[in-house]
């Protein structure tokens, strides 16, 4: 028996509630409701657990995070724990008051995400009208306070071509960190693939862009940039590989290897309400499921990378060859290759429309935003 | 002065039993000359004083130790996890 190492790190989706909604959305197509969610008693027994076990860091994240009140208490309680925390936000619900309250309760690291460098295409990405500007003054308190920030831009057909812009705005905004990384598609993603995947064309050129930049910015600031695995030869490390380096937990206290793992079909996963954490990472079925190598088809299971990329992404494998424990299609070996190519070879052909992150959106179709900006604060409970 | 970053900090991981530098989604363990260098980074003691105290601990001439923390300073800069 192999002793199971424990997870580095913890995405706490404290909720699905976001003034925005983007087309790309990592948020499953049915949305949690508010009163549904984890109470704060629940998150700091989670944080506790999640500590104990030997989690370093935690995430919080959503849907937007600060939608939730209790993000100050949850973010001193996992200071407590000695827990490394990073906020992932779209910067619309910041303000002075608030942002202090998370520095003075210790908050390490702010992740601030952008739709595009442009207003109009950000807030129609958004489907968000006046974010941009909520966002920017974001950026700019927390470039005054302690925290460090990483500004993040999902990148896509609609605005790849800002490569260079956004690395400028990250640098004018003070970022020690930028990233910049492309739509995955499944959820909302594979919904709105149309609008969204990159032509080959301009795939190959934001990877030039982005080399240039690292010569550029070497020593101030950090690029990281996520390709897209439709164009790519080989797979990445889903996760850092399946229950090995991150646990997820959903607004429901639903326990996931992956935020998008709730796709796969036939799988049922713990609840953290019913289990403890040590108990799913260890034993849980749906843990065991991908972990490691002894699942694994060929060509994997003979395949010097299988213990580098574990095979690559179940969610991706399900999604395009209809069997989830298929070798990931993003894979130049895997025999569905083709299919991800021929999705390239069709890029940019489609319309341009989006089916916006909203409950019930899958069913919308296409056209303009009704902003719900206004009713920012009845989300914030 | 070498200095950590804003965001990132050094702590000991019971679990693991090792110190590691935890930094925006990142996470490494320092080896053990790194280890000894960033333990004495407290945002007062000079870049001088560190190589004087650690030169004093391995009472070991003062340039190689020199040589070895100024490389290793370099090096943790380039990663992010210090400021020189
Ligand atoms: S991706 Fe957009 S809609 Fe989804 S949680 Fe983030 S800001 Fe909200
Ligand atoms: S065959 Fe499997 S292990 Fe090998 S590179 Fe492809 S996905 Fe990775």
């Amino acid at each position: 028996m192999n002793i199971v190492p424990p997870p580095m790190g913890l995405l706490a989706e404290l909720t699905h509630r976001c003034p925005l909604q983007c087309p790309y959305c990592s948020n499953p197509l049915e949305l949690e409701a508010a009163a549904a969610e984890l109470t704060t008693a629940e998150w700091c027994s989670v944080l506790d657990q999640a500590a104990a076990i030997g989690v370093l860091q935690v995430h919080f994240s959503g849907g937007e995070p600060m939608a939730r009140r209790d993000l100050p208490e949850l973010v001193r309680h996992a200071a407590d724990r000695g827990l490394y925390s990073n906020l992932i936000t779209s910067g619309v619900l910041v303000n002075a008051r608030r942002l202090d309250e998370l520095q003075a309760a210790g908050l390490d690291h702010v992740q601030l995400s952008f739709q595009d460098t442009e207003t109009a295409s950000a807030e129609r990405i958004g489907g968000m009208k006046g974010a941009q500007a909520l966002k920017l003054e974001a950026a700019r308190l927390i470039g005054e306070s302690d925290m460090a920030l990483t500004v993040n831009f999902v990148v896509h057909r609609q605005n790849l071509a800002r490569v260079p812009d956004m690395v400028k705005l990250a640098e004018q905004l003070g970022a020690a960190r930028v990233e910049i990384a492309n739509t995955q598609y499944y959820g909302w993603g594979l919904l709105n693939r149309d609008a969204l995947l990159p032509t080959r064309g301009q795939s190959d050129l934001a990877n030039e862009q982005v080399e240039a930049a690292r010569l550029q910015y070497k020593g101030r600031m950090v690029i990281d940039y996520v390709t897209a695995d439709y164009h790519a030869a080989l797979p990445k490390a889903c996760m850092g590989g399946w229950a090995r380096r991150f646990v997820n937990i959903s607004p429901i206290g639903r326990v996931l290897p992956c935020h998008a793992a709730e796709i796969l079909p036939g799988m049922t996963y713990p609840s953290i309400r019913e289990h403890s954490l040590a108990e799913i990472w260890g034993h849980d079925p749906a843990f065991l499921k991908f972990r490691g190598t002894d699942w694994m088809p060929e060509p994997c299971r003979s395949c010097d990378r299988r213990e580098i990329d574990w095979g690559g992404c179940r969610c991706q494998a399900l999604l395009l060859t209809g069997d989830a424990a298929n070798t990931d299609p993003a894979c130049v070996l895997s025999p569905h290759h083709g299919v991800m190519q021929d999705v390239v070879a069709q890029a940019g052909t489609g319309s341009e429309g989006f089916r916006y992150r909203r409950p019930g959106g899958q069913r919308m179709m296409p056209g303009a935003p009704s902003g719900p900006g206004a009713q920012v604060d009845e989300l914030v409970e | 002065m070498p200095s950590f970053p804003r965001g990132v900090r050094l702590r000991h991981d019971e679990a693991r039993n090792q110190w590691v530098v935890l930094a925006p989604e990142r996470a490494f363990v320092p080896d053990e000359i790194a280890l000894e260098i960033l333990r004495l980074v407290d945002g007062e003691a000079t870049l001088a004083g560190i190589i004087d105290t650690l030169a004093a601990r391995y009472a070991a001439p003062r340039e190689e130790i020199a040589a070895d923390v100024l490389g290793m300073v370099d090096d943790l800069a380039g990663k992010g996890a210090l400021r020189g």
